[in-house]
């Protein structure tokens, strides 16, 4: 079935090849090696001199308290993360397959936030929840609930926590929808005969059949949890207050970019890369043999 | 095992009426055959039959039970898809018996019935397997064996055999009886095509454009078709109709296109002199030569072994199909004659079958 072409040269393959390969060099091999060797070294922050330290930099790093406070962090936040965007949008998706009146724009409207910036979508979440000049956050401290996520950790945790699973559920919705539009009408239909209710019916032949779009949202957004909402948590409580939201990648960036600490700093890239590899190899071995596809 | 009755059932999806008030009453064990045409609204009547579609007007009625609000769960029926609709994520095993892990059956009261229903259709070595390692007999097999071990008042078959080949189709369909019969279930089979439902109906429904136009069994159809549209359905090569008009006070008729008039021998029909009518003949019922035999041009003649069949056309060019027995030569100046005891009279204006007067 599968069309093989085989090339009799080596020039023509290379050629085709060499757009995605030096994309990948320059944006992920050299920086990625550029990480790796400065993890390796003492610098002092103007660069000025610098000195091989071997893993002293990963020793440091792992014993550090904050550190280890971070990957805490992080492990709530992206768990967190995923499961409210993934469970959110699956939620959706089953309300926007059914007939309903204005589905269409239903759907545009849920597609929407996936198509604002970051730290836009952080700025919005801010003018809503501020304690002194937010509208719901006003509303909640009148009502007598002491909210002010500039103090309390915990509050500002949940906050980031929505605010990045709000920015990613649309993605999560597009895929689901059309996951649930390719399951066969009849099929369902045959499961209401053979005396399945609906939520029966959801647990025992829906969501089993979406399995495979599922598990690959779920290394999707875990992988954007880990990376990608930087600019959330920098622009709505820059890994405050104290460090209660100050996860792996946002570490990265103060010990690196604010406290020009480069060694630790790419020590902990090195890390966290080695994290991410890790967790997705762990997803296909593990998850991927429950999935049907 | 049951009886099920349709009332005035009708439906309208929007402006579109689509049944326009089908009454049925089917017996305990007897399996009826819906059949039309692509449009007609049978699928639609099985579905309501099922409760995946609910009718705006009408009852249903199984075991004399009104079940038209109930849910398809709540009716204790199995239904077998066109495509099979098999759960594509489970085992063999587990389609047959996911019905009854719902029921709450114990475990190996279970695996006695899937066993037991896979035994009966021969699919033992297949209960391991995904439904997409499987073949479309095979899938076929198993749509039926989930229906089966359900052991349910009511078996809908919506189209069963319409993606198998045609082999695999003629033995499915002796295989369907077969065990129809052995299991005595009540069964409502939806088909379009008339030598399915001929074979396999104990009776058969003919709709058209959302009625319910004949009710009865196969050879009842076949003899005396309530009209015109059945007549031209059910048969292969088609009736033949040919325009005429009532001649000798009702007794006999005349083609439009002349020749001797046609004395009906069952009676006269009603309505006396000039009436306008169809006559309606199967191309079985056509024999070479004989004494008021009509001239027909051959254009084409399919040779099918033991038999051919001939079209034509009459001096005044309406069609006209033969079925002859042996190889049937092409030869000019060909005259066929009608055999009357054969012959079916329609109204031209309505279609509906005249039968004779007093008679």
């Amino acid at each position: 079935m599968i069309k093989r072409v085989i090339f009799k040269g080596q020039l023509l393959p290379l050629l085709l090849l060499a757009p995605q390969l030096a994309v990948t060099a320059v944006f992920f091999l050299w920086p990625a090696g550029q990480a790796i060797y400065q993890s390796l070294l003492q610098e002092d922050p103007f660069g000025l001199r610098r000195e091989f330290v071997g893993t002293e930099n990963f020793d440091a790093v792992l014993n550090d308290p904050l550190w280890l406070n971070a990957l805490g962090n992080t492990a709530v936040f992206s768990v967190s993360v995923a499961a409210l965007a993934l469970g959110v949008a699956l939620l959706l998706a089953v309300q926007a397959d059914k007939a309903i009146r204005g589905a269409n724009l239903y759907k545009t409207m849920l597609i929407w936030p996936y198509a604002v910036a970051p730290a836009v979508a952080a700025v919005l979440w801010l003018f809503l929840f501020h304690p002194s000049i937010g509208l719901i956050g006003r509303a909640l401290n009148a009502a007598g609930v002491a909210w002010d996520y500039k103090l309390n950790g915990g509050q500002a945790m949940l906050l980031v926590i929505v605010a990045s699973a709000w920015k990613q559920v649309s993605y999560n919705f597009i895929f689901f929808l059309a996951g649930l539009q390719s399951i066969p009408r009849s099929v369902l239909e045959a499961a209401a005969i053979d005396g399945a209710r609906p939520f029966r019916r959801f647990w025992t032949v829906v969501f089993p059949l979406l399995s495979p779009t599922s598990f690959f949202l779920l290394v999707v957004n875990l992988v954007y949890a880990f990376f990608d909402t930087f600019g959330v948590i920098h622009a709505l409580t820059g890994g405050g207050p104290g460090n209660a939201t100050e996860t792996l990648i946002y570490k990265v960036y103060v010990d690196g970019v604010q406290n020009l600490n480069l060694g630790a700093s790419a020590a902990q890239s090195v890390i966290l890369m080695v994290l991410v590899v890790g967790l997705t190899m762990v997803q296909f071995r593990f998850v991927e043999r429950r999935v049907h596809y | 095992m049951a009886t099920l009755t349709l009332t005035g059932v009708k439906k309208a999806f929007g402006a579109t009426q689509v049944l326009h008030g089908v009454d049925l009453a089917v017996a305990d064990g007897e399996m009826v055959v819906i059949v039309g045409a692509s449009g007609c609204g049978k699928s639609t009547l099985l579905r309501i039959v099922a409760g995946l579609e609910t009718p705006s007007e009408g009852q249903v009625r199984i075991d004399g039970r009104d079940v038209t609000p109930l849910e398809p769960a709540d009716r204790d029926i199995a239904m077998v898809f066109q495509n099979y609709a098999l759960y594509p994520h489970m085992t063999v095993f587990d389609n047959m018996a996911y019905g009854l892990k719902i029921r709450g059956l114990p475990k190996p009261e279970i695996r006695r019935r899937v066993e037991e229903g896979a035994a009966l259709l021969g699919i033992q070595e297949l209960l391991a397997r995904k439904p997409r390692q499987l073949s479309g007999g095979q899938r076929q097999r198993v749509a039926m064996g989930r229906a089966i071990v359900r052991e349910p008042k009511l078996f809908l078959f919506d189209e069963p055999l319409s993606n198998l080949d045609a082999k695999l189709r003629v033995q499915m369909r002796a295989e369907i009886r077969r065990l129809q019969k052995r299991l005595g279930v009540t069964s409502l089979f939806v088909t379009h095509d008339q030598v399915e439902a001929m074979t396999l109906g104990d009776r058969l429904v003919v709709m058209h454009q959302g009625h319910a136009v004949q009710v009865a069994s196969p050879m009842e159809i076949w003899s005396r078709p309530a009209n015109t549209y059945v007549a031209g359905f059910i048969g292969s090569p088609a009736m033949n109709f040919l325009p005429a008009v009532l001649v000798d006070g009702g007794g006999a008729a005349r083609l439009a296109g002349g020749g001797a008039p046609i004395r009906f021998v069952d009676g006269p029909r009603a309505g006396g002199e000039g009436r306008a009518v169809t006559l309606g003949i199967r191309p079985e019922h056509l024999e070479v030569g004989g004494p008021d035999a009509l001239p027909v041009v051959v254009d084409l003649v399919e040779p099918l072994g033991s038999e051919s069949v001939l079209h034509g056309r009459l001096a005044d060019d309406t069609a006209l199909v033969a079925r002859l027995p042996g190889a049937a030569a092409l030869t000019e100046g060909m005259r066929l004659a009608i055999a009357p005891e054969a012959l079916h009279v329609f109204d031209a204006a309505t279609g509906a079958r005249i039968d004779p007067a007093g008679g």
